[in-house]
């Protein structure tokens, strides 16, 4: 251990730009003259227009530590990396060699445990790291792959050699990203890009979906991808990539395991799962086996993975090697299982469980920096030379009461690329960086993305690069050999099966419609109740039911539900009148329903919507008509004026009678024209039409509504008729959820006694 | 000594299950010192799915399923147990703890045989979590070159002096450092206080899972005291004693497991040898019952 390359003192840092001799490094030649050749109103063209296409997809990376929210704009650099062939088939070669012994350890840790027996890993490595699954161990993966997807961090060195910094082996994150980077900068750049001449990413994520959806046994198998839902911050991520690769985005409770087998729970019924692509942590994937506190997992997967009925990319357990700990051991172990030596050199790692490791360590505390060992250290790095006095003898005294808890590592110096900082001009500054390279392991090999997301510290010479920490990311433009790659369209057609929609989204679409629609009653009432609290309960359920089916919902619906969240806030404190408040509310509803119009696809969840709506409507009218039937006052010409009003009639009812409303043409009106929108009878109309597109038996009793009455009915028949169609179409709602939606809005609770 | 067991276990819910996995660890594992003359599980309502196989650590577990709504879940586990009285070991043929300690340190030639297995229970893990603090308490036990008998026995007597057992204080989230520092608790809590003690020193030790005899409270003076926490599951520690292997002390009673202790599994903490562990769909709110019946029956003739 400790070869010491990477720091060299007197070396100045590696500039990515430019040579010893301040002139451009061959490679960003064309890109760079390109750029300079044009006008620096292109180049501002160029910030916008990334700013613009970044916005439009939604692109948000949520950054714990931002205090400004938590939703925020993904900082992409126009610029891209640029890497030359010949570095990259060193990089590329590299990666590959690593996936391939990374996989192989895991197989090793979860089978026979021969690198331990045999002194190549220390028990505290595995066994200490709370990633290590014990109900894994003997677990035979049915692909016989435990790592599928990889990531290595590298940086360059002052030598000019790219340096492995960190493997991520758990569910790296960043590669839908680096997609997305690269979409965006191919309409950025189209000009350039042909001239520049860069390989192409989009055939990684063809192999990686044809891989994954790979089965010898079934002619449509389903392949996943399970998130731990919209709180994690690499949410967006998660939705680009379910939607660049055509695969439904599910979390926990969508699937369900019966006997041995894993089943997506869908409106059409159960529908087997072979192929689930995580991007939860693997800990958290089981609580019937693993933690028992996870609310995101699916309690009895293990039990699946045993009898090889499903796979789960990456393994459950693969997390273990998430350590800077084991990069110390990794070559020996490469020379032990592979026999091969590791092309990529690893940044000097010492794991202070070692004796004359600890000695070195606390003797060179100045040129390291101290790492954890274990993720639930929960410690960020700490650079030796910033400890000075007491806070240094805590730190040595922590090292030497529990030692093997902790790595150090050589302060790398990392190299500088460019960055256009500035819509303003031409004008480059210097970024420390570092580079996420991708690898899968397919049935054929491992496979390595040419390209990937480089990541930029935010200050002059900061050694820290940290996406949650701010900074940025580049696009990594890897250049082609010889003649250009062609263009090849993607094989598959990235749309779901309609079948596929798990059922936890339809039910919240459905409360979506439901809760939108409450929100209107709740506003049009406003000027009589004088009191937004229902209107502002009504809109944060709206809210809270969008953010959890963020991915069926337009762009711009999404933002409408934030403007109207914004609206809500500002009527709610600047004591206006009521009537001003809501007008600016009502509209935004309305822009909303607009948006599901024209933007949803019309599946599932798109029926289940409009039925939450004329559910909710259906219900509302009634109520609203049950007063001037019951009470002469209230069918006083005023009241009923009032009336037409919140039921957003009154410009239809007096384009239609002449005079102050009267409740036979009110009646007319509200309970039985079929052409007005805000009647029952339409509402009626509605809800049979979408039932009949949701459930498979429509012609059932259970589903049919009871006739309406005719509005000529004496008004105490009239009442009783209206109530019990407005109590069937409730208990149609709780039919629906019981036999659809049902076991989704149940919380899953772990015992244990 | 040959035992009858019934350990019941009864959930009644609010409101319906929908659907349930649970995860039995309630099949005894066989040792030199007891075996298992007859062993029967039975689960109401029936199960739809049931799984049988050994864990990482050797022990048999039963994975269950119940796809019907319930609103009760009753399992019961009966068995018949021979029970020999296990090794006696002198403390001071142990070796001294720092030898036993260094004999699990990590050695570019690998492991000592004899320290693999052990290597397993020599690491944090979820409810055994190791801090400093740790080796401040009852450090007067690990005086030099004592052996490592000697040095856990008086752990388990200091711990058996020092906290009281106070059911119901605790659950079973309450982490070593709390009980540590209330010095309050149950069977559990002492077993992975116990446990942690060990670890942060680099000794093995695993969390022992299984049941205690039930003594009726006797009068007469020379007669045993009643055990606390009988009748009921217990927790107890086993620790790695090289060159004989491993010694059962129980730090809620004071002493060495004897023959009233009856092992169902053993594994790193309660969470990998849990007797009824599972995830439940629906229920609301849940009402527990355990009753356990250890109860000492003649042999059969021959």
């Amino acid at each position: 251990m400790g070869t010491s390359a990477a720091r060299e003192p007197d070396l100045p840092r590696y500039d990515e730009l430019n040579d010893p001799g301040s002139q451009l490094r061959p490679h960003w030649r064309t890109l760079i003259g390109r750029l300079r050749s044009g006008s620096t109103d292109a180049i501002r063209r160029s910030h916008e227009l990334t700013r613009r296409l970044i916005a439009e997809n939604g692109v948000t990376y949520n950054v714990y530590s931002d205090p400004q929210g938590t939703d925020r704009p993904w900082a992409l650099d126009p610029l891209p990396f640029v890497l030359p062939a010949h570095e990259w088939r060193i990089i590329e070669a590299g990666v590959a060699q690593r996936c391939e012994l990374l996989n192989a350890v895991l197989a090793d840790l979860y089978g026979p445990q021969r690198l331990i027996a045999e002194g190549l890993v220390p028990t505290e490595l595995p066994f200490g790291h709370p990633n290590f699954l014990w109900p894994c161990s003997g677990l035979k993966p049915a692909d016989g792959r435990w790592l599928h997807l990889y990531a290595a961090d590298l940086a360059r060195a002052p030598d000019g050699r790219w340096w492995l910094l960190a493997d991520r082996t758990q569910a790296p994150s960043g590669a839908g990203y680096a997609l997305e980077n690269r979409e965006i900068l191919e309409q950025v750049h189209a000009e350039v890009l042909p001239a520049v001449g860069v390989r192409r990413v989009r055939g990684f994520f063809d192999a990686l979906r044809q891989d994954l959806l790979r089965s010898d046994d079934d002619v449509a198998p389903l392949a996943v991808i399970l998130t731990p839902g919209h709180f994690n911050e690499t949410y967006f991520e998660h939705v680009y990539l379910a939607r660049q690769l055509g695969m439904p985005l599910i979390e926990g409770s969508d699937l369900t395991v019966r006997g041995d087998v894993v089943y997506l729970k869908t409106l059409a019924g159960l529908r087997r799962v072979r192929t689930i692509l995580r991007r939860l942590d693997d800990d958290f994937c089981d609580p019937l086996e693993l933690r028992g506190d996870s609310a995101l997992g699916v309690p009895g997967l293990l039990g699946a993975l045993r009898a090889g009925n499903v796979v789960v990319a990456n393994a459950l357990g693969s997390g273990v090697l998430e350590s800077a700990a084991w990069l110390g051991f990794l070559p020996a172990i490469s020379e032990r299982l592979l026999g091969q030596r590791l092309l990529l050199p690893e940044v000097a790692t010492w794991w202070c469980g070692e004796r004359p490791a600890l000695d070195y360590v606390l003797a060179n505390l100045d040129h390291l920096v101290i790492k954890p060992t274990y993720p639930n250290q929960h410690f960020e790095p700490i650079f030796g030379h910033d400890t000075l006095g007491a806070a240094r003898d805590r730190l040595v005294t922590r090292l030497k009461l529990r030692p093997y808890a902790y790595v150090a590592q050589e302060h790398v110096r990392l190299s500088q690329a460019p960055v256009w900082q500035s819509a303003r001009g031409a004008d480059l500054v210097s970024r420390a960086l570092t580079i996420r390279v991708y690898a899968f392991t397919t049935r054929d090999g491992v496979r390595v993305m040419p390209g990937g997301l480089a990541r930029i510290a935010q200050q002059d010479a900061a050694d820290i690069v940290s996406s949650q920490r701010g900074g940025g990311a580049k696009d990594i433009w890897v250049l082609s050999e010889g003649q250009a790659e062609s263009v090849a369209a993607p094989s598959w057609s990235p749309e779901v099966r309609r079948s596929d929609i798990p059922s936890r989204l339809v039910e919240n679409l459905y409360w979506l419609g439901r809760y939108s629609v409450r929100g209107q009653h709740e506003l049009r009432q406003l000027h009589v109740t004088g009191d937004i609290s229902g209107a502002a309960a009504a809109i944060q359920f709206l809210a809270r039911g969008a953010s959890q089916v963020r991915n069926r919902l337009s762009t711009r619906y999404w933002r409408g539900v934030i403007a109207l969240q914004r609206q809500l806030h500002q009527a709610a404190s600047s004591g206006s009148s009521p009537r001003e408040q809501r007008d600016p509310l009502l509209q935004q509803l309305a822009a909303l329903a607009g948006y599901c119009d024209t933007d949803m696809t019309r599946d599932e969840g798109w029926h289940a919507m409009q039925l939450g709506c004329a559910i909710e409507r259906a219900q509302f009218l009634v109520a609203m008509l049950d007063a001037p039937l019951g009470n002469e006052a209230a069918a006083s010409p005023e009241a009923l004026e009032r009336l037409l009003d919140i039921c957003d009639s009154l410009a239809t009812y007096r384009r239609s009678y002449a005079g102050m409303p009267h409740l036979t043409p009110v009646l007319a009106l509200l309970l039985g024209d079929e052409r007005h929108p805000h009647s029952l009878t339409f509402q009626a109309r509605r809800i049979s039409e979408h039932l009949a597109a949701l459930v498979p038996d429509p012609a059932d009793p259970e589903w049919q509504l009871p006739p309406l009455p005719a509005p000529t009915l004496e008004p105490p028949a009239l009442r009783a008729a209206l109530a019990a169609f407005a109590e069937e179409a409730g208990r149609i709602s709780d039919r629906l959820s019981v036999r659809f939606f049902a076991h989704v809005d149940t919380d899953a609770q772990s015992l244990s006694s | 000594m040959r035992y009858r067991i019934d350990h019941q276990t009864i959930y009644r819910y609010g409101s319906d299950v929908m659907h349930s996995h649970h995860l039995l660890h309630l099949v005894p594992r066989p040792s030199p010192w007891q075996q298992c003359m007859e062993s029967s599980i039975q689960v109401q309502p029936a199960p739809q799915h049931r799984f049988e196989r050994l864990d990482a650590f050797g022990n048999p577990v039963i994975r269950i399923e119940l796809a019907q709504p319930h609103r009760e879940l009753s399992v019961r586990s009966q068995m018949l147990i021979d029970l020999f009285a296990r090794p006696v070991v002198l403390a001071e043929d142990t070796r001294p703890w720092e030898q036993v300690r260094d004999a699990c340190a990590y050695r570019r030639t690998g492991p000592a045989l004899e320290a693999l297995e052990a290597a397993r229970f020599r690491h944090e893990s979820p409810h055994v979590r190791i801090k400093g603090q740790l080796l401040d308490y009852a450090r007067e036990c690990f005086s030099e070159n004592r052996p490592i008998l000697a040095c856990a026995k008086a752990l388990c007597d200091h711990m058996f002096a020092e906290l009281t057992y106070a059911p119901g204080e605790t659950t079973i989230s309450t982490s070593v450092l709390e009980v540590l520092e209330r010095k309050r608790g149950v069977c559990q809590d002492f077993a992975h206080l116990m446990i942690a003690c060990l670890r942060a020193r680099g000794l093995p030790a695993r969390y022992m899972s299984g049941y205690l005899r039930t003594h009726p409270t006797r009068s007469s003076a020379e007669e045993q005291p009643a055990l606390i926490g009988a009748g009921a599951t217990h927790a107890w520690v086993a620790i790695w004693c090289p060159p004989f292997g491993w010694m059962e002390l129980d730090p809620t009673n004071g002493g060495f497991a004897g023959m009233d202790h009856v092992a169902l599994a053993w594994g790193r903490d309660f969470s990998d040898v849990s007797p009824l562990r599972g995830v439940i769909l629906g229920g609301a709110a849940h009402e527990l019952s355990v009753r356990v019946i250890v109860e000492p029956v003649a042999p059969a003739a021959g």
